[in-house]
């Protein structure tokens, strides 16, 4: 591609960009400065509550409100599903009420009428075969000769069972907002990954002009895929205000949190692989299945990155009443590479080779990114100390605690996303920035600032950020790791079309044209002769009276941004094969995501999906009751999270530099967290000599595998 | 949760005159780190909370050399630092230091850990002690993974959720419970008991009653004690099974044991087959392996919970070579 006047500066130029800066809100956030939408209050507020249904399947056959109406501090009641609708999962939400206290509103819910008819539900999947109807078998999709390279004579083939369940988001904060109408404008507080698209959510929902609605999002606590949505709350909150005339705040409880508001769709399978005896993958075969609730779920992605030739899949949507799927950080993801890798691993041990070795011998099937796996696996083994720790399959230290080394690789893209970004520059120097996007904690507005300041050759702190307001131009939603691309390109085209502005208006007094000025260090200066500079400030009092406004977007010209990203994991766990009990003594994440902006924040988003990724692997699962339909830990208590005894070391690197930085930026929200689940479990079979086959890796199963690998 | 009147006497005798024999009409307030949850999952509804804050000698912690008294409001924060209790009472200080936090360690009391209400999910989510749904046993064929493996044939399948019971029934402790007239002093061994019917409670504490103090005798020279619990995570998380250990040693012989199990059964369990199996014995890891087993005979566990035998085992066979310094603990 040409060069560009919109590309990055090249390395040995960068003044901010590939520095480690601390995130600009830290402070507000540590000091609970920073408000979050559950922490607002604004007068006259009301607080919304709304009643859940008891069952998983049940019609409404009576419903009677009018006591709640009549309740002391009530003022709005809105029936959300009326007499003969069918509820699909318990804790569905039925009727809202706005009262002056959170008691009164709860008391209101309490004096309603309300009338069931419960139907049969589904509430578990692991069990195919109980699942009825309620499993809709998708086509068998072949590729090469799955046949042929089963039946050879000389293929080495590794069956088993594998299997990730519904686990949920867990967000911190819950989802909801806070929802005020001034005459017809509507203002809404909302904890959410999208605020530009929630105008268009809530005005086509409310049915009234995009124009009335503003959307503001601050802070966020946790989202990761979950809140994209204005949601039936949203929705809810709007309407009780209208008709109470004062703001209303209808945030989830802990419990509906869980029930309803996360759910990442569950997939098992069983799988066989074969191989040449050299270790030369050949053919995959599978039958898994998911759910996500009543809508099924999608297909994972299997086998997950490598390139198998010869394929027989076939997957099965199995419909329940467990709640509505939402995205989870890398949708699908992480499912496909537990289940994939480790098959692989199984396959690796069977063939008695070394799993790295393996995957270095299938090299060619790694797809484009084989080259960068190849020299993240060798950087991941030297953090691991791969070659001082890792031993074949089971044959680790004799005792009762077990060590053993596991690892996986993932890809995802991480194209920026389409956003507008506005930037003023004042003739007393000040500089202003701003766009509808959100922070959700990943760094957003730091990365920001440290695009702008590299442009304008300013420090971060001299510039100002305006986000989480749709008042200002529209930015993308966050997910799919698709805000660093776009806001850092839309950030860096505008300010250098604000600088050439100002170059413009400063030219004359250097005695130069505005192509030969370059703004370094806090001055606009002629490139090649530092003598002939004029301090920022000074320099802006050229512009006289006018401020410069600029505003550029993404996509646009420049080869700022692309996609494809790959990464290897290595975990490093002990087991006690007395108790079951798996205990992290190390995780290492080599990451690649093009150029990284702020490699502090780069390395934090990265730690953030180890803890993730260690839940989800030793401790997450959404349990539901087979008898009653309800999800039985919709708490923090037995809805277990990794705690900070429970991660162990955690080991970051990069991969930055030639052959990554010219790849421009790309996104890192999810592919840091796909591996977790398939090294940990790796790392489990190879220090106790054999598969605890679904996630998480409790007790429990660790005690049941060690017990069915005795009696084999 | 459902609003409610507070109440903050001065003295027990005051204290005792606010509540009733009606538990809905009024309970008994200590740390509140399991009464404020119960309240807002609605599990209970109390019309009065009486708190015991501001009542002086609950607080008090006394010892001498018949034994240490504990005031029941006594902190599980200060069991677990307190000196003298670390000094001739290790297993106690040990069984409040595995309390999940800091945070319930700075709030709950002695008397809060003895009198808080099991963590059973179809309990927790309303369907009563005995998680019955319209008179069907909801247990069995649910979700038992965290249930009862011993004392488990019904109709009560939960487990005893203190983290002090099963020491302080291994150091022979007692329980002060203070009623309007009278107050007597109940062994922790009687102080649980196994409801019947979805009309008993799962203590002998009457609704109009108080949890004092607890009564611990001083241990005779060659106390060793330990505890053990099996946990998930290593921090805010209830143990999947858990063991104290007491034995008094003459050389290295076992003269008296005591064995209690916790949050295997709907009681604190005590093993009294492993104990007769221990005395006479020098401990080495083939006994204490032996007496583990031992401390679970009779387990039936349910259709998802036969781990938990395995890991009482463990927990047994781990708090004894503890209690007699031959574990530094398995780090896993």
């Amino acid at each position: 591609m040409a060069p560009s006047k919109y590309d990055w500066p090249v390395a040995g130029e960068r003044s901010l960009i590939g520095t480690r800066v601390s995130r600009v809100d830290g402070p507000a956030k540590t000091s609970g400065q920073a408000k979050y939408t559950l922490d607002l209050v604004p007068p006259g507020m009301l607080y919304g509550k709304m009643l859940k249904s008891p069952y998983a399947l049940a019609k409404i056959t009576a419903l009677d409100v009018s006591a709640a109406k009549s309740m002391p501090g009530v003022k709005a009641v809105h029936v959300i599903q009326d007499v003969g609708t069918t509820i699909q999962w318990a804790g569905d939400e039925i009727v809202a009420v706005a009262a002056t206290t959170e008691g009164e509103a709860e008391d209101a819910l309490r004096a309603i009428k309300i009338e069931y008819q419960p139907l049969p539900h589904l509430v578990t999947e692991e069990d195919l075969s109980q699942v009825g109807t309620r499993g809709k078998l998708g086509e068998e999709q072949r590729m090469g000769d799955p046949d042929k390279a089963f039946s050879d004579p000389e293929a080495v083939i590794s069956e088993g069972f594998y299997g990730v369940p519904v686990i949920t988001h867990c967000c911190l904060e819950p989802h909801g907002d806070i929802a005020a109408w001034n005459g017809d404008q509507l203002e809404v507080h909302a904890s959410t990954q999208a605020v530009t698209g929630l105008v268009g959510q809530f005005a086509e929902g409310l049915q009234i002009p995009a124009s009335t609605v503003r959307v503001i999002c601050q802070y966020i606590g946790g989202g990761f895929g979950s809140k994209f949505q204005a949601d039936r709350w949203g929705m809810v909150s709007a309407r009780l205000s209208k008709a109470a005339g004062a703001p209303v705040k209808l945030m989830l409880e802990r419990d509906a949190e869980q029930m309803v508001a996360g759910c990442r769709p569950s997939t098992f399978a069983n799988v066989s692989v074969a191989a040449t005896k050299d270790g030369t993958l050949t053919g995959w075969k599978s039958q898994s299945w998911g759910t996500g609730g009543v809508g099924g779920a999608g297909v994972p992605p299997l086998p997950y990155v490598v390139r198998i030739p010869n394929q027989a899949k076939r997957h099965t949507a199995v419909s329940t009443n467990i709640g509505p799927a939402r995205a989870w950080r890398a949708p699908n993801h992480p499912q496909a590479c537990a289940i994939t890798m480790t098959a692989l691993d199984d396959l690796a041990a069977k063939l008695k080779m070394d799993p790295i070795a393996f995957y270095r011998k299938n090299a060619a099937l790694l797809g484009d990114r084989s080259a960068n796996y190849m020299e993240e696996f060798t950087k991941g083994a030297e953090l691991a100390e791969w070659d001082k720790h890792w031993h074949p399959r089971g044959a680790g230290s004799s005792g009762p605690i077990k060590r053993g080394l596991g690892v996986s690789l993932h890809t995802w893209g991480g194209a920026g996303h389409a956003c507008i970004c506005r930037m003023r520059i004042q003739p007393d120097g000040a500089v202003e920035f701003e766009m509808s996007t959100q922070d959700l904690g990943t760094g957003t507005r730091t990365i920001m600032l440290m695009v702008a300041g590299e442009t304008l050759g300013l420090p971060i702190e001299a510039i100002t950020l305006n986000i989480g307001d749709s008042k200002y131009p529209a930015g993308g939603a966050s997910g799919g790791s698709t805000t660093v691309g776009g806001v850092s390109s839309a950030t860096r085209r505008t300010a250098i079309d604000a600088l050439d502005q100002l170059f413009a208006a400063v030219a004359p007094s250097l005695g130069a044209t505005a192509d030969q000025l370059e703004a370094v260090g806090g001055q606009i200066r002629v490139k090649g002769a530092p003598g002939k500079a004029l301090p920022w400030k000074q320099a802006c009092a050229k512009l006289g009276v006018h401020a410069i406004e600029a505003s550029n977007k993404n996509p646009g010209p420049g080869a700022l941004i692309s996609s494809g990203v790959g990464g290897v994991q290595i975990a490093d766990v002990s087991v006690d094969t007395e108790t079951g009990q798996v205990t992290m003594n190390r995780m290492v994440a080599v990451q690649d995501c093009g150029l990284v902006i702020d490699i502090k924040t780069a390395e934090s988003q990265v730690f953030g999906a180890l803890i993730m990724g260690v839940g989800y692997a030793l401790f997450e699962e959404k349990i539901m009751d087979r008898a009653t339909g309800r999800m039985l830990n919709p708490n923090m208590e037995f809805y277990k999270l990794a705690g900070l005894g429970d991660v162990g070391e955690l080991r970051v690197h990069m991969m930055t530099g030639p052959g990554y930085d010219e790849r421009g930026v790309i996104g890192l929200g999810e592919p840091p967290v796909i591996s977790p689940g398939a090294a940990i479990s790796n790392a489990v079979a190879n220090a106790i000599g054999v598969r605890v086959s679904t996630l998480p890796l409790t007790p429990d199963k660790v005690l049941a595998a060690l017990e069915k690998g005795a009696s084999a | 949760m459902q609003a409610f009147d507070y109440a903050r006497p001065h003295s027990l005798a005051e204290a005792l005159k606010l509540l009733s024999t009606d538990r809905d009409a009024a309970v008994v307030l200590a740390g509140g780190t399991d009464l404020l949850s119960l309240m807002k999952d609605n599990v209970i509804a109390p019309k009065r909370l009486v708190s015991l804050k501001s009542i002086e000698e609950l607080h008090r912690v006394e010892h001498n050399a018949h034994g240490l008294r504990l005031g029941a409001l006594v902190t599980l924060d200060t069991l677990s630092t307190h000196p003298v209790i670390a000094q001739h009472y290790p297993g106690l200080a040990e069984a409040a230091l595995g309390v999940s936090s800091p945070q319930i360690r700075n709030m709950g009391t002695v008397g809060g850990d003895l009198c808080q209400r099991p963590r059973c999910w179809y309990f927790r989510g309303g369907y009563g002690l005995l998680a019955l749904d319209q008179g069907k046993a909801l247990v069995p064929d649910g979700d038992n993974r965290y249930h009862a493996i011993l004392g488990n044939h019904g109709p009560a399948y939960f487990v005893n959720p203190s983290s002090l019971a099963p020491i302080l029934m291994a150091l022979d402790a007692k329980v002060r419970v203070q009623g309007p007239k009278t107050s007597r002093e109940v062994p922790v061994a009687e102080f649980f008991r196994t409801p019947t019917s979805a009309t008993e409670y799962e203590n002998v504490v009457a609704a109009n009653e108080i949890v004092t103090e607890v009564l611990i005798p001083a241990p005779a020279a060659g106390s060793h004690q330990a505890v053990y619990e099996v946990r998930q995570k290593e921090a805010l998380d209830w143990p999947l099974a858990a063991a104290a250990v007491h034995v008094h040693l003459a050389g290295n012989k076992v003269t008296t044991a005591r064995i209690v199990l916790g949050h295997v059964a709907p009681t604190p369990w005590r093993a009294e087959a492993a104990e007769q199996m221990l005395v006479g014995k020098a401990v080495n890891e083939d006994v204490a392996t032996a007496v583990g087993r031992a401390a679970v005979m009779g387990a039936s566990p349910l259709s998802r919970n036969a781990y938990k035998v395995q890991l009482a085992r463990v927990a047994v066979k781990r708090a004894l070579l503890r209690a007699t310094g031959q574990l530094a603990v398995p780090k896993a």
